[in-house]
């Protein structure tokens, strides 16, 4: 057991070739997790942005909605949605883990939301109202562009966040990187080994996330010039 | 000359501070009115009670003998008949030139797209940015994105158009083109309201001279006339300081 713990190579490397198709398909299932909980979380978040700037009275509401998502841990959230939200409603495994991390990051996409659009100059709306638009045409054509641009690189960080945040479905059962990383550890006694194989995977997928996401904030920039 | 736009007894307070004070102005089609005083006078916020961009206390804006009031009347129909310039140019920093002209006419007032771009590039002709439709506002100076903010507000057809010091974020060098474009809209009729600190301008272009102090309408007068021999201490004291 203690021999376990120490760190070797040799069975780094092997454990890497035996144990790929494995985390693999591991990886898999927490690009889906993570890709789920990504889309669904940004359109409630770009719900709850827009919900909290139209007025004082669903301001409160959608603070409220943050201040509790925000403050409470995402694996109380998962297990309530695992465990208690299966209880009333047809819900698998995945669709409770993802949707529990999509309504977690909804809250700070909002803020990133709002924030980015608070951002963009009082007189970009001042000038869209002049032209006659409507306050929503100039929020949908004029504000909304240029906010998105602005909530790209907040926006990846959370991605991140999200994707290595998945890693806690393992608590539920669910076979993702992180559950597949503890039944092998489990299994071989090669815990450090095995742990610095998953941790690689996930290193992994942060920086292709990464990539795409600076490619993202590039072509978005180029038509600023 | 019929008249275009009418206040009466306008009144305007931010808070406890009172912006506007019983002001009385009218303005007649084809005339080009300009708006002078000190820095914090209230002229801002006169020409923006106009469009309704600040919501007026009380007293009238009549356009075309029309009372407009938020209650009865839409005011974004108002708005298209009412271009306005701003002085920080506020273009769309996201769409190219000729998409900053065509915005509005393609979602407001449903022009075809290719119309509104043949339209828009005329536009863009007249104020000597042919050469410029598929940049972006990022790109140009000052005053080529100015010449740009007109055109944008040109293209809805207004019947007036609104300017709140559309040269005193310029260098220099790039007022006069401006300036000429302006003195161009003039002559072909364009009605205008011009708040500015270039008296040059004023006196040679405009038909009338308002001066405003402290929220008030101190005097207004032929522009010729308003420069050559203002009646108003406070008006000889302002225009000496400032010509
Ligand atoms: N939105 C606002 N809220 C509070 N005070 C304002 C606002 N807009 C203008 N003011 C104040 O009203 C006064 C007149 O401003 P303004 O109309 O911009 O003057 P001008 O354009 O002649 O410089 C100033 O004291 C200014 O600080
Ligand atoms: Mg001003």
């Amino acid at each position: 057991m203690i021999a376990g713990n120490v760190f070797s190579l040799d069975t780094f490397f092997s454990e890497l070739i035996r144990t790929y198709p494995i985390f693999l398909e591991a990886a898999w299932l927490t690009v889906r997790i993570s890709v789920a909980a990504v889309i669904i979380g940004t359109v409630i978040g770009m719900f709850i942005a827009l919900v909290k700037l139209s007025n004082p009275f669903l301001k409160v509401i959608a603070d409220i909605y943050i201040t509790i998502i925000r403050g409470t841990p995402l694996i109380v959230q998962i297990f309530i949605f695992y465990f208690g939200l299966t209880n009333i409603v047809q819900l698998s495994p995945f669709w409770a883990v993802s949707l529990a991390l999509a309504i977690h990051n909804s809250a700070y996409i909002a803020e990133i939301f709002r924030g980015s659009i608070q951002s963009i100059e009082k007189g970009q709306m001042e000038a869209g109202r002049s032209l006659g638009m409507t306050k929503n045409l100039t929020m949908r054509r004029i504000i909304l562009p240029q906010a998105m641009r602005r909530a790209v690189p907040p926006l990846g960080n959370q991605f991140i966040i999200a994707l290595k945040d998945s890693s806690l479905a393992a608590f539920v059962g669910v076979a993702e990187l992180f559950r597949r990383a503890q039944g092998i550890a489990a299994g071989t006694f090669n815990t450090m080994e095995t742990y610095m194989i998953v941790a690689v995977y996930y290193l992994v997928l942060v920086m292709i996330l990464t990539w795409i996401v600076n490619k993202i904030e590039h072509r978005m920039a180029a038509s600023d010039r | 000359m019929s008249e275009m736009i009418r206040v009466e007894k306008l009144n305007k307070s931010f808070g406890d501070l009172h912006v506007l004070k019983d002001i009385d102005l009218e303005v007649y089609e084809n005339e080009v009115v300009c708006l002078i005083g000190a820095s914090g006078s209230g002229k801002s916020t006169l020409l923006r009670c106009l469009n309704f961009l600040e919501v007026k206390d009380d007293g009238k804006v009549i356009f075309a003998g029309d009372t407009i009031e938020l209650k009865t009347h839409n005011i974004n129909e108002v708005r298209q008949k009412v271009g306005m310039v701003f002085q920080h140019f506020n273009l769309f920093p996201h769409k190219t030139v000729l998409q900053n002209v065509t915005e509005a006419p393609i979602m407001v007032r449903k022009i075809d797209r290719k119309q509104a771009e043949e339209d828009g590039k005329k536009l863009l002709d007249k104020v000597g940015l042919g050469d410029k439709y598929n940049v972006y506002p990022g790109k140009l100076s000052g005053g080529q994105k100015q010449r740009v903010a007109i055109a944008r507000a040109l293209a809805m057809k207004p019947d007036i158009m609104l300017f709140d010091e559309p040269t005193s974020a310029l260098d220099p060098e790039l007022v006069g083109e401006v300036l000429e474009t302006m003195k161009q809209l003039a002559r072909e009729g364009m009605t205008m309201i011009v708040v500015t600190h270039e008296m040059g301008f004023a006196r040679e272009v405009a038909d009338r001279t308002v001066y405003m102090h402290d929220g008030r309408i101190v005097e207004t007068g032929d522009s010729k006339d308003f420069f050559a021999n203002p009646k108003e201490k406070r008006t000889q004291e302002f225009l000496s300081k400032v010509l």
